[in-house]
């Protein structure tokens, strides 16, 4: 793979992914000092919100330690070169919060609809893109349809005012063989001025490479995180990515080192649990089911007595969405009244 | 002289065909007529087949026999944009206006929960809430008549099929209305609401999560038989209705698991969000009716 002279743009996922790996309980001296780590190491983009994104807070998804707001009160006025963006997911936040982050200073917003469902984000990207905000459309869970289907829909979010489109990773299923089909055709058949991005899980252990598949189909924008820290065996290891990268010589801005050692010196410290490929991470990457369902189903596993892989292959069986957390609890409660 | 009220519905699609198979069965209201504003619309071929007076040039080509025919309660599964212009029109004809759409310019009404007090006061225009709203802010009701609750959140999951273009172009109306309703109707301190649409083939049936915090430990038999008692009074008007899993209780935390089965009638069983609308639309108006019926309010006159 020849990916010499590239450049790409790096997008880290720790503070606001990392949020569901840390029940979204990061504290504010942590985020500001992640961010400040990244910032100072060249980390173009750093996204901060609640797991969920703007809005998430709920008994459904968890209450985080901070409200988004604070969150980016806290980080956006440290910044000296990255840019920060916030991720809204239309159905959970709204037009309202979209609002209030751009107040805040956020100057990125990933408005994030179901692979299919992109005309639920019309309201939310054409707002933000009247307030003239870099606006990415973010298709989750790109690995359940086909790449034409992604371009339709895709569409109709440039149609809206997206000036980038992701195909979204969200259950860490994906080859690189799919990932370049669905970053390829985007590339292929929208406008050149729209960029194209690629974010993924490693549940598979494929995030280094999908990412490169995606830069060599036409991507420019990657997201990843410090560490890995992330929904499920976490993101792209950031790093990793970038130590790769640099051996061929695709051009990022980040300084290898120093984002090595924000990985180790800051973000490792702070997790809960190793974020890494494990038999309940590696089913949700397999049975392609929502990075985020994993901690659910772990506690579901424990509260009661059905095995996580087992209610997570269920939930893969069952076509289950982004946003479903509730249909875990729901489910095993069900499946511990069929066991008696 | 029929105790039937005499209904107009307003808006040919899914809902107002589903409206009008339900209304034929019912004993208190009567369709008369199906207003569009497409002449080639299937909706309004499908009322003309099913005897109903048409019209396609919307509310305004109708007002003339409003009095005639004795129209006393319109439905209007249009859009928010427009409902204001068409309550109006008709209110200031003496028509009850059944609101299906978020406009929510009047009280919202949920049957089993506050529909006596809206009858009792003959509110002129009464908002159904959405189609979240009318399947969970029950059972939040259910859980606030025991003790208070600090904070009622409902996860609506809809299928892909049944979620029309007017809730997707403004989403944001529907967690915004059904939040209101969570906190008006159901009680609730402060209230939360998210929809999520799955797009699985065969489609899902509609499920609704609540959870609720109650302010003080939970009355764990308290809850459970208000819960089970509520569940019974939604399935007088949609029988699909049903308490799969829960209550559950964690710390204060209550939670309830619910599936809405449809009747079937128009709309396909799985649509239970759309059926619950229509149900809960239906069920208002006949209880007009009967409150007409047996003199407890009285209509507005006419000559």
């Amino acid at each position: 793979m020849n990916l010499q002279g590239k450049q790409v743009t790096l997008h880290d996922m720790s503070l606001r992914d990392g949020m569901h790996a840390k029940r979204h309980q990061i504290s504010l001296e942590e985020m500001v000092n992640i961010a400040t780590g990244l910032d100072q190491a060249g980390m173009p983009m750093i996204e901060v919100t609640h797991g969920d994104g703007l809005g998430g807070a709920s008994v459904n998804y968890g209450f985080p330690a901070h409200s988004d707001e604070e969150y980016l009160k806290a980080v956006v006025p440290q910044m000296k070169q990255a840019k920060i963006s916030a991720l809204l997911l239309p159905g959970i936040g709204t037009v309202d919060h979209l609002n209030m982050a751009k107040d805040c200073g956020v100057t990125s917003i990933r408005v994030a609809t179901h692979c299919t469902e992109a005309d639920v984000s019309q309201q939310h990207i054409t707002q933000a893109a009247k307030m003239g905000m870099d606006t990415v459309g973010f298709l989750m869970m790109a690995h359940m349809v086909s790449p034409e289907k992604i371009l339709e829909q895709a569409k109709l979010m440039v149609d809206y005012g997206a000036n980038c489109i992701y195909a979204t990773d969200s259950a860490g299923y994906m080859l690189p063989d799919d990932v370049t089909a669905r970053i390829g055709l985007l590339r292929k058949e929208l406008p050149k001025n729209i960029e194209i991005g690629f974010h993924g899980h490693h549940n598979l252990g494929m995030g280094i490479a999908n990412s490169l598949a995606a830069i060599e189909a036409g991507a420019s924008r990657i997201d990843g995180s410090v560490a890995g820290l992330g929904a499920g065996a976490g993101n792209t290891p950031l790093e990793v990515f970038c130590a790769v990268l640099d051996r061929m010589g695709v051009e990022t801005g980040v300084d290898l080192f120093k984002i090595m050692d924000v990985a180790e010196d800051l973000v490792v410290p702070m997790m809960d649990h190793p974020v890494r490929v494990d038999r309940n991470s590696l089913t949700l990457g397999y049975a392609g089911v929502y990075s985020s369902f994993l901690l659910f189903a772990k506690r579901a596993e424990e509260k009661y007595g059905i095995s996580a892989r087992d209610l997570l292959v269920e939930l893969g069986r069952r076509g289950t969405v982004g946003g479903q957390e509730d249909m875990i609890e729901d489910l095993a409660l069900t499946m511990a009244k069929e066991k008696a | 002289m029929s105790k039937k009220l005499k209904a107009l519905i307003i808006g040919p699609g899914n809902i107002g065909t589903d409206l009008l198979m339900k209304m034929q069965r019912s004993e208190w209201i009567e369709p008369v007529w199906m207003v569009g504003i497409d002449p080639t619309s299937e909706g309004l071929k499908r009322a003309e087949a099913m005897g109903i007076k048409t019209c396609a040039t919307g509310v305004d080509g109708v007002l003339e026999h409003i009095i005639k025919d004795d129209i006393r309660v319109a439905f209007d599964a249009t859009s928010a944009y427009v409902h204001a212009e068409n309550s109006r029109k008709l209110n200031e004809l003496g028509v009850i206006m059944i609101d299906l759409t978020p406009a929510a310019i009047g009280p919202f009404c949920v049957p089993p929960v506050n529909l006596v007090e809206q009858t009792k006061n003959l509110a002129m225009n009464v908002n159904m809430v959405t189609c979240g709203g009318q399947a969970t802010i029950p059972m939040v009701a259910a859980i606030s008549r025991v003790q208070p609750v600090e904070y009622g959140e409902i996860v609506a999951t809809v299928s892909s099929r049944s979620v029309g273009p007017g809730t997707r172009v403004n989403i944001d109306e529907f967690t915004r209305t059904t939040a209101s309703g969570v906190e008006q109707v159901g009680g609730a301190k402060k209230g939360k609401a998210i929809i999520v649409i799955n797009p699985a083939e065969p489609p899902l049936m509609m499920r609704d999560t609540v959870h609720c915090l109650t302010e003080t430990t939970p009355d764990q038999a308290k809850i459970t038989e208000s819960i089970h008692a509520m569940v019974k009074e939604v399935q007088r008007y949609v029988p699909g209705y049903q308490l799969v899993n829960g209550p559950v209780f964690d710390g204060n935390r209550v939670s309830c698991f619910m599936q809405v089965e449809g009747l079937g009638d128009f709309l396909p069983k799985y649509a239970g969000n759309l059926d619950i609308m229509t149900a809960a639309a239906l069920r208002t108006a006949e209880m007009f009716a009967e409150e007409a019926a047996n003199q407890s309010i009285t209509l507005p006159a006419r000559g």
